[in-house]
């Protein structure tokens, strides 16, 4: 996708928002909710933004994964939850970092259960992941018992309060999660034969490529990152609720789609996953500080999606014109 | 294999069904009151509001589509016509939301059916922009039918007939009008046409982008009608009231062994996949179950019917 050693560094640059849409459209947000609010241009505030839109980012960068296999993962915000739950239900009997660790398992158990199943059983992964968004909120509720668990020791949610300038220690893991698989989909074999897959799965199949353990790997590695964000949100509030991440993958489609991932398969990348998560949380904090209700928000981001797969397909109708 | 070669049709034509008998029994001694007349009706009742939308859906999926959007839609639904029957009378507000609920569906199809864009996200985008409209219409607060006992549109959700509520009739109504539609009209024989092949059905001379778009003004029309029975069952409407209806459709859909991948399916087929889940909920409910396990029997089931399904199919368990 992006041939950066055959150019300078400058025109890859270039090429690289060339074929990112979505951060001309950023750039527009930023520039508009700047002027608009005086709050929201400062050091202060853009590291918020980063910190709140790195949730769903985690999520994001998990599922583009899945995504350009051109399978569909809907149970992230269900194992968000779970591992939520078990980092701050387990700390007590067994410190902070054993917990932390088994919630990431969880994450990447899970991940492989929906990976496993979807490969074995040949059912579409809209479906089985639905089961698991469905299944999986049910083993969060007998877990937690319907109760939202309170961390005990408070020095936990410290942990996350590291800061390098305005960047917490969240939005770091995200943008390094970012950076990190970004380099898996361009410089891998395992990244490429991703794209291979999502694109024609017949011919990557006869091409002698791996089709079934390339998705369980992929499958797994969305199930850590869910489970991930799942550890550093209850880092940041210090409780987990058993309802945590209800409908965040319907906000982490939003943000791929608006990136210009394609739901079919063979078509995406990390920075323009990046771009829709960072335009979803700059929207989403520009709207607020403008004190716009609640319901304006939801009616915008309808909008804006609908909007985006309408300029997508114009644009990709000119090209094969 | 051979014994798989040769249970594997019976299997799949009757394997659901007859683990569903063998719950029904087995839940039935343990819960006496779970086979009588009483909680039968008192299910059928309960999943009617469901299976109305899932009628409909039933039309999108057909055509190898999706329709998210029926959730919020059935709040905003719900929230106008409860609204709206104390503003201007039960009349023109079932008039109004039945409207609306076509005018969604026709915004939804040609999105979808005209502008050809991912059903998926375009449904999807429709949830959130419904649940901002529902916002600004309430105003965020709860609304409720000043006079619940005097209306005559409390026959909806609260009437009978012949012993029978009002809401099981309705949805059986529904049911057999749909299930003639789509199987003894042309139109119905379009919708399966256009999730079969949609571009042989296009050089076949059937107008593909006005079937979807009818597909999608159906599924509208049967939400409008279950946020009738969900207004005049409940007599009140919170922000809330129809989240996550769109994922219980899709199970029971899909339970019932409609293909998410279009050209197949059936109205009776969703019926009883709606109406199994719908027993298996109230029967773990009875057996003292919290309600939550509910949720982990629904996941294996999808799972196991689906998976029982192609397995039969390809003739080989695994993929």
């Amino acid at each position: 996708m992006i041939e950066s050693k055959r150019y300078g560094s400058m025109s890859s640059v270039l090429k690289i928002l060339g074929e990112n849409h979505i951060w001309f459209f950023l750039a527009i947000c930023i520039a508009v909710f700047s002027w608009a609010s005086p709050y929201f241009l400062t050091m202060n505030n853009l590291g918020n933004v980063l910190t709140q839109g790195s949730f769903i980012g985690l999520l994001a960068v998990g599922m583009t994964l899945v995504m350009i296999n051109g399978e569909i993962d809907l149970s992230v915000g269900a194992i968000l939850a779970m591992a939520c739950a078990l980092a701050i239900g387990l700390q007590d009997s067994m410190g902070a970092l054993p917990a932390i660790l088994l919630a990431i398992l969880s994450g990447a158990a899970f991940g492989f259960v929906n990976g496993a199943l979807v490969a074995l059983s040949g059912i579409h992964s809209f479906i089985v992941t639905l089961g698991a968004l469905i299944g999986i909120r049910g083993v969060v509720f007998i877990y937690t018992g319907e109760q939202a668990l309170m961390v005990e020791d408070f020095s936990y949610t410290e942990y996350a309060e590291v800061y390098l300038g305005p960047l917490s220690l969240t939005a770091m893991i995200f943008l390094g999660f970012t950076a990190l698989f970004q380099w898996l989909l361009s410089n891998t074999r395992h990244g490429r034969e991703a794209y291979a897959i999502g694109d024609n799965i017949k011919s990557a199949h006869e091409a002698g490529i791996r089709v079934k353990r390339h998705k369980v790997i992929n499958f797994v590695l969305c199930g850590v990152l869910a489970a991930v964000a799942g550890v550093l949100l209850s880092m940041r509030l210090g409780t987990a609720e058993p309802n945590a991440g209800k409908i965040w993958e319907l906000w982490t489609i939003i943000a791929i789609v608006l990136g210009g991932t394609r739901l079919t398969g063979g078509y995406g990348s990390m920075w323009k996953t990046l771009g829709g998560v960072l335009t979803l949380a700059v929207m989403l904090n520009g709207l607020r500080l403008l004190n716009t209700p609640n319901y304006i928000e939801l009616m915008v981001m309808g909008t804006v999606l609908v909007l985006a797969l309408v300029l997508d397909k114009t644009l990709a109708n000119k090209k094969t014109n | 294999m051979s014994v798989w070669a040769e249970a594997k049709e019976p299997l799949r034509k009757h394997g659901l069904i007859a683990a569903f008998a063998i719950f029904l029994v087995v839940t039935a001694l343990y819960a006496p009151s779970f086979l009588t007349i009483g909680n039968i009706l008192d299910v059928i009742r309960q999943v009617s509001i469901t299976g109305m939308i899932a009628i409909g859906v039933t039309f999108v999926v057909i055509t190898g589509r999706l329709d998210l959007s029926v959730g919020s839609l059935l709040t905003l639904l719900t929230v106008l016509v409860v609204d709206q029957h104390n503003q201007t009378g039960p009349a023109l507000a079932i008039a109004t939301t039945l409207a609306v609920g076509l005018l969604i569906g026709v915004v939804n199809g040609y999105l979808v059916g005209f502008l050809k864009l991912n059903a998926l996200i375009v449904t999807l985008a429709m949830l959130s922009l419904l649940q901002g409209l529902t916002l600004l219409y309430s105003g965020g607060s709860n609304v409720n039918i000043t006079n619940p006992q005097e209306t005559w549109f409390k026959i909806f959700g609260r009437g009978d007939l012949l012993g029978v509520p009002m809401p099981v009739w309705l949805f059986l109504g529904v049911a057999v009008i749909a299930s003639f539609v789509l199987l003894r009209t042309n139109f119905g024989r379009w919708i399966y046409s256009v999730g079969g092949n949609e571009i042989a059905s296009l050089f076949s001379g059937v107008r593909t982008r006005w079937v979807v778009l009818c597909a999608y003004m159906i599924s509208g029309f049967a939400t409008a009608v279950a946020a009738i029975i969900m207004g005049s069952r409940v007599m009140g409407a919170q922000n809330t009231i129809g989240q996550g209806y769109e994922l219980t459709v899709l199970a029971g859909i899909i339970l019932g062994g409609t293909s998410m991948l279009g050209g197949s399916g059936t109205i009776w087929r969703t019926v009883i996949g709606i109406t199994m889940l719908g027993f298996v909920q109230n029967g773990l409910l009875l057996l003292g179950f919290p309600y939550y396990i509910q949720w982990l029997v629904t996941w294996a089931v999808i799972i196991l019917a689906v998976w029982i399904d192609l397995a039969a199919k390809r003739g080989g368990i695994f993929a």
